[in-house]
């Protein structure tokens, strides 16, 4: 088997809503830089492929559909991209990848901003784009109108509809990014004294992109970005979603909660991308939510305090790993060998999952040959073992040149 | 003057996108790498500059339909970039110039709010308004926005982002362990918003910041722009006045302004914006610059800046020949895409260019050079010195937005030059007071909103 790669979910406190309560836990850091810088120098040290940052533009709320009213949860969150570009300069060689929310927001503006994150970063920028959820987000920026959501609802052919079109709108919205990207070639700076000529404007290129939701003709004000095309990822829980990866993401998140579901996802996820032709560009990656402890009942124990803090039993997407790095180590073995091409693990205490994963997972999954740090290979991109593309607009003109 | 020296207050541009950058000197780097950024932004910290600032621009220019090449182009994502700057830097202000046209308040307060906790209170946000179809061609939104109601979506656009960030209190995050509790009260963050441009609500999603808001910049010197900069609260203004005579009254017509809406003297700075040439002598600075006006202003580059008035192709006209003979063409289709318009009646000014060309012998390229080509002071370090701190203690202006033809070395000169000049006047902070950029600017921190239900 070919080794994993691996990265790591970071979200406020860690992904147990009581995590901040822990005594290990820093909530009164979660807003200053250097909590964030802490943790990436730390999953550095373990010298993971990349971190990703979680985020959304609605507050947190224990109710998937409306905003609560708790007062024992952490709410309040940064900007991703801000935090990624804030700890760029601060770290050397691991990949960064914040969410981004597409839906609301303009692709023109999240395209220049990972392009940035790309240089200040020096080739180490990724994006993890979400579809703009429908509970409470449209309210915020008061555009367009959503119906109201609950769990019944969700199943109506009428939602599922709109929840198709969302997802058709997000390939648009990663379409126009990934071409603004691509809307200058990379040596489209010339700085040619002797004809005063600073660009070779034959090498930018409008995008002219018209679709169902909105038009940019382009080009970028931002020079193509150091990788080319930054990282683009997505997380995704069914038919819909591994559509649009397999159409345009090189990663794709999705949450396994057996081995049987872990096959069968792969196999609809090869289905699409059979259906795209782009098998071995898309890289899927299984997430896990994990607390850690050098004895199994010490972990499930920890977990145990957190849920009877947070009054309910952790809830997930994802599913849900107590035990010692041992044991980590052989059900991340268990996905490799199901033929998932890495893990993203979601740590359910920051920073003491993450410690541990670093100080005793990483080392076992070494030993066992399932991940080889490739911390000599500089971008993120080169990390991945993807090649860096050029741009679409030199090769659609290429035979001209 | 008796009484404390007023202290100067000194901002620092990257020379971006325009013709300004010198690109083809054997010392300029890259105006993207973030390199060059970093390298600005720790030569103002060095300088004891308040703030590190960011011009803006969404789309790239055109000439006749086709993108222009003549000058510097290529910039990254301002909010991006500020942050990055953050981490290399400990005291200097981040100010962003962001438009309110094609962003939405709610993801723009938010992104503010963010940069000033990640800075630790060093964001400001200078606004403005530009927009048409050309721009818009880029964005959802679209081009649409009529002049005037630009206005008024940049008026909501700013009260409901102080209203988002007013929508928690500074202890609003209690965090306690112990008790379990992390808010103080369920509504942190809830708010309301129904106007002409904007109908939002929801919950803010960042707390309070160390500023509870990020200073406030403006540029406009139109009636409607001095009122808004006047009562609606932004905290500095920029002005195109460099003679005292026209800086003056401006001045002083802004501070009455002010206090006509009730703010306190001094709670909006005045600062116009420009660039600088160092000589030895003054005789070095004049050749310096005029050396560096031609570099910037080629035959070619002087057609077009003529362009962008006359509003037709110019390309036929000898640059070292007389001014085209014939007349503007304002309604005709725009010949240059992309450059904000800086001249309301064209006719005026080209009646006024044939008179300055024909007083001093002018050729088309010569008039370019004249008009366009200007730096503000030009001298040597102390004439420098002696110019920027009398305007200051004169009121013509609370400071300066300073930047020069060279990325990114240029301003090392003036902060190994003329700061310590400035310092030793008194004029000029020798250390760092505060940590944030109010601090740096004297302007008081907004008190923080008591709970929802005592306001
Ligand atoms: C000093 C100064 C700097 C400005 N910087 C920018 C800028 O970076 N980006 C931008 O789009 N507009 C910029 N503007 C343009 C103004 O925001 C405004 O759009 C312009 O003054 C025209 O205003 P009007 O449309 O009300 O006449 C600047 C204006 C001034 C005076």
């Amino acid at each position: 088997m070919t080794a994993l790669h691996l990265a790591v979910a970071l979200d406020g406190a860690g992904w147990h809503p009581a995590a901040w309560r822990s005594p290990a836990a820093r909530p009164r850091d979660l807003f200053a830089a250097t909590y964030w810088k802490s943790l990436v120098a730390e999953a550095e040290r373990g010298r993971l492929d990349f971190v990703t940052f979680n985020d959304s533009l609605t507050l947190q709320s224990a109710d998937h559909f409306a905003p609560d009213q708790r007062t024992d949860q952490v709410r309040g969150r940064l900007d991703a991209t801000l935090i990624a570009a804030r700890v760029a300069p601060a770290s050397d060689r691991i990949g960064l990848v914040p969410v981004a929310t597409a839906t609301h927001t303009e692709p023109f503006h999240v395209s220049k901003a990972i392009a940035t994150l790309d240089y200040v970063s020096t080739g180490r920028a990724g994006v993890q784009i979400r579809s703009g959820g429908l509970a409470g987000e449209p309210a915020l920026f008061g555009r367009r109108e959503f119906p109201a959501l609950s769990a019944e609802a969700l199943q109506s052919p009428q939602i599922q509809q709109l929840i198709t079109e969302r997802f058709d709108e997000t390939a648009d919205f990663i379409e126009v990014i990934r071409r603004l990207w691509d809307s200058w070639e990379d040596d489209a700076e010339i700085r040619d004294a002797a004809t005063g000529r600073f660009i070779d404007r034959d090498k930018l290129h409008y995008i002219d992109f018209k679709g169902r939701w909105f038009s940019v003709r382009g080009p970028s004000i931002t020079p193509r970005p150091p990788q080319g095309q930054p990282l683009v990822t997505v997380l995704g829980h069914g038919l819909v979603p591994y559509r649009l990866a397999a159409r345009q993401a090189d990663v794709l998140f999705v949450t396994p909660q057996d081995a049987a579901h872990g096959r069968q996802i792969l196999d609809e996820v090869r289905g699409e991308t059979d259906a795209t032709g782009r098998g071995e560009q898309l890289l899927v990656f299984a997430d896990l939510l994990v607390f850690l402890d050098a004895d199994a009942g010490a972990a499930a124990a920890r977990k145990a305090r957190l849920d009877e803090w947070d009054g309910a039993e952790l809830f997930s997407d994802a599913q849900i790993f107590t035990g010692t790095p041992v044991a980590l180590a052989d059900r991340i073995q268990e996905l490799g060998e199901l033929g998932f091409d890495g893990v993203r693990l979601r740590p359910g205490v920051l920073p003491a999952d993450l410690t541990v994963l670093v100080e005793s997972v990483v080392p076992e999954l070494g030993r066992r040959g399932l991940f080889q740090p490739r911390y000599d290979r500089p971008t993120l991109r080169d990390r991945l073992g993807f090649a860096r593309p050029a741009s679409r607009y030199l090769l659609a003109n290429g035979s001209a040149r | 003057m008796t009484g404390p020296r007023k202290q100067i207050v000194l901002g620092a541009y990257l020379g971006g996108v325009n013709h300004h950058t010198v690109w083809s000197d054997p010392a300029a780097g890259s105006q993207i790498a973030f390199s060059s950024f970093k390298h600005v932004a720790r030569t103002a910290e060095r300088g004891k500059f308040d703030f590190f600032f960011l011009a803006e621009g969404l789309v790239l220019r055109e000439r006749l339909g086709r993108i222009f090449d003549q000058d510097v182009i290529g910039r990254p994502d301002t909010l991006t970039v500020l942050a990055a700057l953050a981490d290399v830097t400990d005291h200097l202000g981040l100010v962003a110039t962001l438009n309110s046209t094609f962003n939405e308040p709610f993801e723009l307060a938010r992104q503010l709010a963010s940069l000033d906790h990640l800075s630790g209170g060093r964001a400001g946000w200078n606004i403005v308004t530009s927009s048409d179809a050309f721009t818009g061609a880029n964005f959802r939104r679209g081009g649409f926005l009529r002049r005037e109601d630009r206005y008024v979506r940049a008026q909501e656009f700013l009260a409901i982002a102080r209203r988002l960030w007013n929508s928690w209190a500074d202890d609003d995050v209690v965090a306690d362990q112990q008790s379990g509790r992390f808010l103080r009260r369920p509504d942190a963050g809830a708010f309301a918003f129904a106007g002409q441009q904007f109908e939002v609500s929801g919950r803010f999603s960042v707390p309070r910041s160390p500023q509870g808001q990020p200073v406030i910049l403006q540029a406009g010197v139109s009636p409607e722009g001095r009122d808004f900069a006047a009562g609606g609260g932004p905290d500095a203004i920029f002005s195109p006045y460099w003679t005292l005579a026209e800086a003056q009254p401006f001045y002083r017509d802004i501070q009455q302004r002010a206090a006509a809406h009730g703010r306190p003297p001094g709670s909006v700075k005045i600062l116009p914006s420009g660039a600088f040439v160092l000589g030895d002598t003054e005789a070095d600075a004049i050749e310096r610059h005029h050396e560096i006006t031609r570099e910037q202003i080629s035959g070619r580059g002087a057609q077009i800046l003529l362009e962008t008035v006359w509003n037709r192709d110019l390309s036929g006209y000898d640059p070292d020949g007389p001014l085209p003979d014939v007349d503007p063409e304002p309604e005709a289709p725009l010949v240059i895409q992309g450059r904000a318009r800086l001249h309301q009646n064209v006719f005026e000014t080209v009646a006024r260019w044939r008179a300055i060309a024909e007083e001093n012998d002018y050729s088309l390229r010569q008039l370019a050079i004249h008009e366009f080509g200007h730096a503000e002071f030009v001298g040597t370090p102390t004439q420098i010195a002696d110019r920027l701190d009398s305007f200051v203690q004169n009121d013509g202006s609370d400071g300066f937005i300073l930047g020069s033809h060279l990325t990114p070395g240029g301003l090392d000169e003036f902060v190994d030059r003329v700061v310590p000049l400035l310092q030793e006047r008194g004029s000029l902070r020798a250390e760092y007071e505060g940590t944030t950029l109010r601090d740096n600017l004297g302007l008081p921190a907004p008190a923080s909103p008591a709970t929802r239900a005592a306001g």
